[in-house]
């Protein structure tokens, strides 16, 4: 198993922009929960240490096997994530209103996380079948349809919007990727589009709220309208060289809500300022253009297509979480990836970086 | 073992320009997020970073402490004292039924807070103090203090508040305080006071309110999202307001209100050489302290629409006829105008007939043959009729004006009136009607239309013994703020020159003597052993004589149309320290009401002067 081309091929440069990120996380948790270190604050930034070293070992261990083992095993994954979805609408924990989450005893996992990754591979198996050079055209994807559709509304169903349309988004980021024509195209895009009003009716209360909010962000200034505007106070009055590390009034003074997961982006952005902000940014678009050469240099279309859809999960939350921040989207509690505070986020992330470093250290081995 | 399907390189590079179109997209859209990025935090970050300042500063106003007001020798009148209120913070109370029992063991009345307005404020403002009692007792203040431990989440504030030392002693001069309206707050005329403000609403209060209010200072508090406070960022301490030291004598003032006490009416005493008021009294009274803390409707009707009018300066804006006091006046424009000899004898028997009517003097049987100086001092009415008809009324009111008479004096505190001074004009514009003869002879005595107020007559009567200068009455001594930087000091200011021949005003000066110590004098229960004192008796008449006559034969006249009684007195006549005004509204006699008061406060400011 451990081959010397492993080594290397190891890929340096994906690690260290992860090594990277994980610094940035912890020094800014650390300023996040500053403010109540007492208060369990220091509890959470040590807890998030511990996952960042478990979600390196995790990381490490998916580069172990060849990943088109995981070909042969696309479907039953995809079928044991699907059970375990609809598992989770009957059994699953009750939290805030939605039942999302599964419990092994001490440990607790969410399914979507599971399905994200089960509805890319067996997306990529499907379209690696028939080679690069097919245009397929809407008839010809029924068959991702369905597959992607299944969990997305069992998904719907818990109630999870964010993670619902950031799955269907993925996929079709995929479908797109691999040359779709156009007609079909603009027939997919009408069709979406008429979709939306029977969403709209099937959205709870709140999440339509939050919607209405972002239109109209003085209808509730002190509901969801106050977190984005607190949001952008603190992003803004960082100006250009930011206030300064543990310096953060909205920060430190809680007038910033949820600061060390979804908002913890605009922690940032107020101790570090503009420069701070870019420079964060920068290293998502490194991590997300190095992961589109991944795929590109990747020995099958099959690696190439989960390179793909993994690069469309990090792109796709990235710009929802900065762009929810900044006031530029509505509120959908989405989290920054491998930056806001979490167990089962980053660990689900480091399963698909693990996937990813995997097809980059064999782009060249052809033979297993 | 080569699969085919694992390797396809061809379609590597089909999948190239996809790759370019993806890359093109994402950095589109990143670019799109550093230009949000640019816009929130350089095009528009100053809004935001004062946005973010305006969310943790609090701006706290620290009020600042009002200015002492003391008497002519250092005794305080009007100062700060604290007060205590009830306070609890939301957030540090466990169990709120409670502390309510507990709390209303110490208190008579039942302090509530209903469990609505609790959970709102625990919610919202969980730090922020609430307000549940003002103003307790330092009985109760003691009791809270010392169960404290037992009260979690109680907290007293002190803020300070004006105390009238002597209640209501000197109160229409002192003046009162009252929250600021909303036209003195768009007039600008107080630009340091804000809403919710107290300031002065009458007397000195009113009139040195910048003076006396200092100036506000602030603190700036940086404070978290509950509300709760964590430092003070900045502070701005406040300028205490200027201390003021009146030109009046605590206990002359005691003196004079007690004088006034159950009456109705007022007292000028004025210090003839320069126009310092040494005690101003109007009665009835208040007690200023009430208006502390504010009044409730009711408490406030029954100051405000009590027919004895409690509120009003009688001393300043008491008009009333003078009566015999005019004479005065009348002597000496006759004397000026070169129409009395002060030689000339007049008869009086009682009666002076103008046309087809009976003027009559106030003794039924007359003074018999009477001279200037016997006229003044035994008041005779008849030889007032003549001169007065001798000069006419044009020139008897162009006298009085001069004296000061029918315009305020321009006291420093406000709620003056200037009284009237009729003239042939006035009365034609007025009435529509020309002016009749015999309206002259009831102004030569003093009644008629002529309307004076205490402190006219005070002036004038200084003016009279000091060689005719009329003196602004006021009642400022200094001003003195925190560091003892003079802000205002009292200088004489002269109204006017009573411009009327020395030797004339010896005459009127004698005759006044006269009037005090003469055997028939009228003023003669003012008359004081070891000092010589001058003055001058007037018996107003509210209604006819003749209806009067009705009244005291059916056995009493009704109060209401009794006489209003003055006197005006200086001492010593010679060297004058001290001229006084004296009215009793309803009094009767001049010379049984308003005299005998008259050589109590003399007696009493003469010994205690030296």
């Amino acid at each position: 198993m451990f081959d010397r081309r492993l080594i290397r091929y190891f890929d340096w440069v994906l690690l260290l922009v992860l090594l990277i990120l994980a610094t940035i996380s912890i020094l800014n948790l650390y300023s996040a929960t500053y403010s109540i270190r007492d208060l369990g604050g220091s509890r959470i930034f040590t807890k998030q240490i511990y996952w960042f070293l478990i979600g390196f070992g995790v990381f490490f261990s998916m580069t172990s096997f060849n990943y088109n083992a995981l070909e042969r095993y696309a479907y039953p994954i995809y079928f044991l994530s699907i059970s375990l979805l609809i598992l989770v609408l009957f059994a699953g924990k009750v939290t805030s209103g939605s039942q999302r989450w599964l419990s092994l005893g001490p440990v607790s996992f969410q399914p979507s996380e599971l399905a994200k990754i089960a509805v890319l591979l067996v997306l990529a198996k499907f379209f690696s079948k028939k080679g690069g050079r097919k245009k397929y055209r809407l008839r010809d994807l029924w068959q991702p349809f369905i597959l992607i559709g299944i969990p997305g509304v069992l998904i719907l169903k818990e109630p999870d919007l964010g993670t619902s349309v950031l799955l269907m988004t993925v996929s079709f980021t995929v479908i797109l990727f691999v040359n779709v024509n156009w007609k079909s195209l603009v027939i997919l895009a009408m069709s979406a589009l008429s979709v939306v009003p029977f969403i709209w009716l099937n959205l709870k209360e709140y999440q339509q709220m939050r919607i209405l909010t972002f239109i109209r962000p003085d209808m509730d200034p002190l509901g969801s309208g106050y977190h984005i505007n607190q949001s952008k106070i603190a992003i803004g009055s960082g100006l250009f060289w930011g206030k300064g590390f543990l310096k953060g009034t909205q920060t430190r003074l809680h007038f910033l809500p949820e600061q060390h997961t979804d908002f913890a982006f605009s922690v940032l952005a107020e101790e570090w300022g503009f420069l701070g902000s870019v420079f964060l940014l920068l290293i998502y678009l490194v991590l997300i253009m190095w992961g589109l050469n991944i795929a590109k240099e990747s020995k099958d279309i099959f690696g190439s297509i989960i390179s793909v859809g993994i690069v469309a999960i990090i792109f796709w939350q990235v710009v929802v979480n900065v762009g929810m921040v900044t006031g530029l989207l509505p509120v959908v509690g989405i989290p920054l990836l491998l930056f806001s505070y979490g167990g089962s986020s980053l660990i689900s992330t480091m399963i698909l970086m693990g996937l990813l470093m995997n097809i980059s250290m064999r782009r060249f081995m052809f033979s297993q | 073992m080569l699969k085919t399907s694992d390797f396809d390189p061809v379609s590597g590079g089909l999948f190239n320009k996809q790759f370019k179109k993806i890359a093109l997209f994402v950095l589109l859209i990143f670019g799109v997020l550093v230009l949000r990025l640019w816009f929130l935090q350089i095009v528009n970050g100053h809004v935001y970073r004062s946005k973010s300042e305006q969310n943790r500063i609090r701006l706290q106003d620290i009020l600042p402490l009002r200015g002492v007001i003391f008497d002519r020798k250092g005794k305080t009148l009007v100062d700060n004292r604290p007060y205590y209120d009830l306070y609890l913070i939301p957030e540090e109370v466990q169990d709120r039924k409670k502390l309510f029992e507990d709390l209303n063991r110490f208190f008579d009345f039942e302090l509530e807070l209903s469990e609505q307005k609790f959970n709102k404020a625990s919610r919202r403002h969980p730090f922020k103090p609430m307000c549940i009692k003002k103003n307790i007792s330092r009985d109760e203040l003691a009791l809270i203090e010392t169960h404290r431990f037992n009260l979690p989440g109680i907290m007293i504030k002190v803020k300070p508040q004006r105390h009238y030392v002597f209640g209501d002693l000197a109160s229409h001069l002192l003046g009162y305080l009252g929250e600021i309206t909303e036209r003195e707050l768009m007039n600008n005329k107080y630009p340091d006071n804000k809403q919710g403000d107290l300031i002065g609403k009458s007397g000195v209060e009113r009139r040195q309110q910048p003076v006396l209010n200092g100036i506000r200072g602030g603190e700036q508090m940086e404070v978290d999202a509950t509300g709760r406070k964590i430092k003070a960022v900045s502070r701005k301490p406040p300028v205490p307001g200027a201390n003021i030291c009146l030109t009046i004598d605590k206990d002359l003032q005691a003196l004079a209100e007690k004088c006034l006490t159950g009456k109705r009416g007022a007292i000028v005493a004025i210090n003839p050489g320069n126009g310092e008021i040494l005690a101003l009294a109007s009665s009835p009274s208040f007690d200023p302290n009430f208006f502390i803390g504010g009044v409730d409707k009711e408490n406030w009707n029954k100051i405000v629409l009590s027919k004895d009018f409690p509120l009003q300066n009688r001393a300043l804006s008491g008009q009333y006829p003078p009566a015999s006091v005019f004479k005065n006046v009348v002597a000496l424009a006759g004397l000026e105008e070169g129409v009395i000899d002060p030689r000339e004898e007049i008869v009086c028997n009682g009666i002076y007939t103008l046309g087809n009517y009976d003027y009559r003097c106030w003794k039924k049987h007359g003074h018999g043959k009477v001279n200037l100086h016997r006229a003044i001092a035994e008041s005779c009415d008849v030889y007032f009729y003549k001169i007065g008809m001798r000069l006419g009324i044009d020139r008897i009111s162009s006298y009085a004006k001069k004296f000061g008479l029918g315009r305020i004096t321009g006291f420093d505190v406000l709620q003056e009136k200037g009284g009237l001074i009729p003239t042939r004009e006035w009365k034609l514009k007025r009435f529509g009607v020309p002016w009749q003869a015999g309206e002259t002879v009831s102004t030569s005595i003093g009644q008629s239309f002529v309307l004076v107020t205490p402190i006219q007559m005070a002036a004038m009567t200084s003016a009279i013994f000091n060689g005719g200068i009329l003196y602004q009455p006021q009642v400022t001594k200094w001003a003195k703020n925190v560091t003892g930087e003079i802000v205002y000091e009292f200088v004489p200011k002269v109204n006017g020159r009573i411009k009327v021949r020395k030797e004339n005003l010896e005459l009127v000066k004698k005759a006044l003597v006269g009037v005090v110590n003469e055997p028939h004098g009228t003023g003669g229960r003012a008359k004081l052993r070891h000092v010589i004192v001058a003055g001058k008796t007037g018996t107003a008449q509210v209604v006819s004589l003749e209806k009067e006559k009705k009244f005291s034969d059916a056995g009493g006249i009704p109060w209401k149309f009794r006489d209003h009684a003055w006197f005006v007195a200086v001492a010593p006549a010679d060297s004058p320290k001290i001229a006084l005004a004296i009215v009793i509204a309803h009094g009767g006699h001049g010379g049984s009401a308003a005299a005998p008061i008259a050589k109590v406060i003399i007696e009493a400011y003469l010994e205690n002067s030296g």
